[in-house]
């Protein structure tokens, strides 16, 4: 992937947004970098530089965004985010596995911010199929803010990915209580072994008595079977109106006569899917933002 | 009352602590690099314990509302082993330009041999080179001769007094290191360092300028809560707030906030609930709100730290 557009999209947002000596300060690093040490140091004290605040950016430019690279979303990205992105960029390198190497030093030495920084720089940057190993060693992060950054809103997991890596994202979002509607692609990689993980996870959860993220079951839908069925009739069953609304969706995605028929027997649910009232979107804000 | 503890190794206590901490008051921390109870053999360990400073630790104290800070820099003690000590050498300028590093530290003395004496000197002229505070430990043992010598190297090396903690200190040093124009720091620790009825009379009998505690709790038999236990102490027994405020919170953030990496923003910004409001200094002892550490307390009062 070339990334002298994606670098130049990042410098046309950021540089009116810097103070004037961030930007001279940018402009003579990346025009400079030419050993390795260099690069650490300025990406240490970008945020110096640059501040921290959150950029705005309007329709157009995250359209562009995602025209430049789809599902790159830079909504809540920071000013020090996208220049240490540019830094990154902008490694100095002769072969992948050189610029690798320097990638995982940086790695290897970053505190939180830039942790999250680099995972979420992942889609952008050169040689994509080597960054892998990376992305799943990010799935395994105890820190929320850099879990985060690899799995929500970022298209590299669903990209490149492989099946069991992907499953691990999904299932530990569920399990850190994660909005799975903010990853990217989600539903293009459901695959019948994470519907089983789902569900197994479901009986876990209810067994202990304690509460599940309605969103779940949007990896269980497609999958559906006259013998794990039963899970939405008990949803169905709930208190909670969300949960039915879940079960519906569901019920709605599967080809299987038993789930037409239960669904048959909601129309006012039926009715609210049909209309896009109910979609896992909706389900998704109202479980995590309520 | 809010906290500042400028001296804690986080990495050695537990998540309870924490919480009893953010409970007690306490808004921000600043954990310094230092000796782990066995010596390391190599250099990436030293790679791995930087960036879990800044990394995991400063993870672990945001999930209680805390701020977390570090100094970096290679202690003392490993300081003996030269080999290793040249290899961390090579490693401490990776870390000490990363956000929320307020200084290198803690570095200085410990059996104060010629290898402790080369790093201790090299770490100042980073320190210097980067222009980021300096948090000094001093030794144990033959401690007065020691921490005179960590502020005689410290204006060799053409430091400002102001850019430098020294901490440990007792009665016996307070007046040589507040005379010579550095910050006083002392640890409240059970059995070999101040005790908090002790720290109180330092307060009466010297003031607040440039003096702060810290409860420097880590693997040892210690308290995390020494800071804001002895804040309630000093109140008891007539120390005006004003100067257990400074004491306990404004000195810290007036010294290590010169490293540009420390301010109060970042945590009354942060928290939109006013800590303050909710664990008032008066609440924190009431009720199972002591650690499950054996401190050394006093039976009859928890307060008191002997």
């Amino acid at each position: 992937m070339p990334t002298a557009p994606i670098s130049e999209y990042l410098l046309r947002i950021l540089l009116p947004q810097i103070p004037a000596p961030g930007v001279t300060w940018l402009q003579n690093q990346l025009n400079n970098l030419k050993a390795e040490k260099e690069f650490y140091l300025a990406f240490s004290v970008a945020s110096r530089f640059t501040g921290k605040k959150k950029l705005n950016l309007t329709e157009a430019d995250l359209l562009e965004a995602e025209t430049l690279r789809p599902g790159f979303n830079p909504a809540s990205w920071t000013a020090d985010q996208v220049a240490r992105t540019l830094l990154v960029l902008a490694i100095p390198h002769e072969t992948p596995e050189a610029y690798v190497a320097t990638l995982n030093r940086v790695f290897s030495t970053a505190d939180l911010n830039e942790l999250a920084t680099l995972y979420a720089s992942l889609p952008l940057l050169p040689y994509p199929e080597h960054h892998v190993k990376r992305a799943a060693e990010g799935v395994r992060t105890t820190m929320t803010q850099v879990f985060d950054a690899i799995a929500l809103h970022n298209p590299y997991p669903h990209d490149y990915l492989p099946q069991e890596a992907w499953n691990q994202l999904v299932v530990k979002s569920v399990f850190n209580v994660r909005p799975l509607y903010q990853i990217y692609g989600l539903d293009n990689r459901r695959n019948e072994a994470l519907a089983q993980i789902a569900i197994d996870y479901a009986h876990e959860r209810w067994a202990a008595g304690r509460t599940l993220t309605p969103e779940l079951w949007r990896l269980v839908g497609p999958f559906l079977s006259p013998e794990n069925i039963k899970n939405i009739e008990k949803l169905l069953q709930s208190p909670e109106e969300i949960q039915h609304q879940a079960a519906a969706l569901a019920l709605s995605e599967s080809n299987l006569p038993e789930a037409r028929e239960l669904l048959a027997k909601q129309p006012n649910l039926t009715a609210a899917i049909q209309a896009g009232n109910i979609t896992w979107q909706t389900i998704g804000e109202s479980a995590y933002h309520a | 009352m809010l906290f500042i503890d400028p001296h804690v190794h986080m990495t050695s206590r537990t998540t309870d602590d924490y919480e009893a901490m953010r409970k007690a008051g306490i808004v921000a921390m600043i954990e310094p690099a230092f000796w782990m109870g066995q010596p390391r053999t190599e250099a990436g360990t030293f790679k791995d314990y930087y960036s879990h400073l800044i990394g995991f630790e400063r993870f672990r104290a945001s999930q209680f509302g805390i701020k977390h800070y570090c100094t970096i820099g290679l202690n003392s003690k490993e300081a003996n082993n030269e080999p290793l000590a040249e290899e961390v050498m090579e490693l401490l300028p990776l870390f000490v330009l990363k956000e929320g590093v307020v200084g290198v530290g803690e570095i200085g003395y410990d059996d104060q041999t010629p290898a402790e004496d080369k790093y201790y000197r090299l770490q100042l002229d980073l320190a210097k080179e980067v222009n980021l505070p300096v948090q000094i430990h001093t030794p144990h043992r033959d401690k007065r001769k020691g921490t005179l010598r960590s502020m005689e190297v410290a204006l060799e090396h053409g430091l400002d007094p102001a850019m430098v903690i020294v901490d440990h200190n007792n009665e016996e040093t307070v007046k040589d290191v507040l005379d010579r124009g550095f910050w006083a720091a002392f640890t409240i620790y059970p059995h070999t360092k101040m005790g908090n009825e002790r720290m109180t009379e330092i307060v009466r009998q010297y003031g607040h300028e440039r003096i702060m505690i810290n409860s420097a709790a880590d693997w040892g038999i210690s308290d995390p809560l020494a800071v804001p236990k002895t804040a309630e102490l000093m109140l008891e027994r007539g120390i005006s707030e004003e100067s257990v405020r400074m004491v306990t919170y404004q000195n810290a953030l007036a010294a290590f906030g010169q490293s540009g990496q420390m301010q109060e923003s970042d945590w009354l910004a942060a928290s939109p609930i006013d800590q303050s409001l909710k664990f008032s200094g008066n609440s924190i002892l009431r009720g199972g709100q002591t650690p499950r550490v054996e401190t050394g307390e006093n039976e009859n009062d928890s307060r008191i730290i002997r």
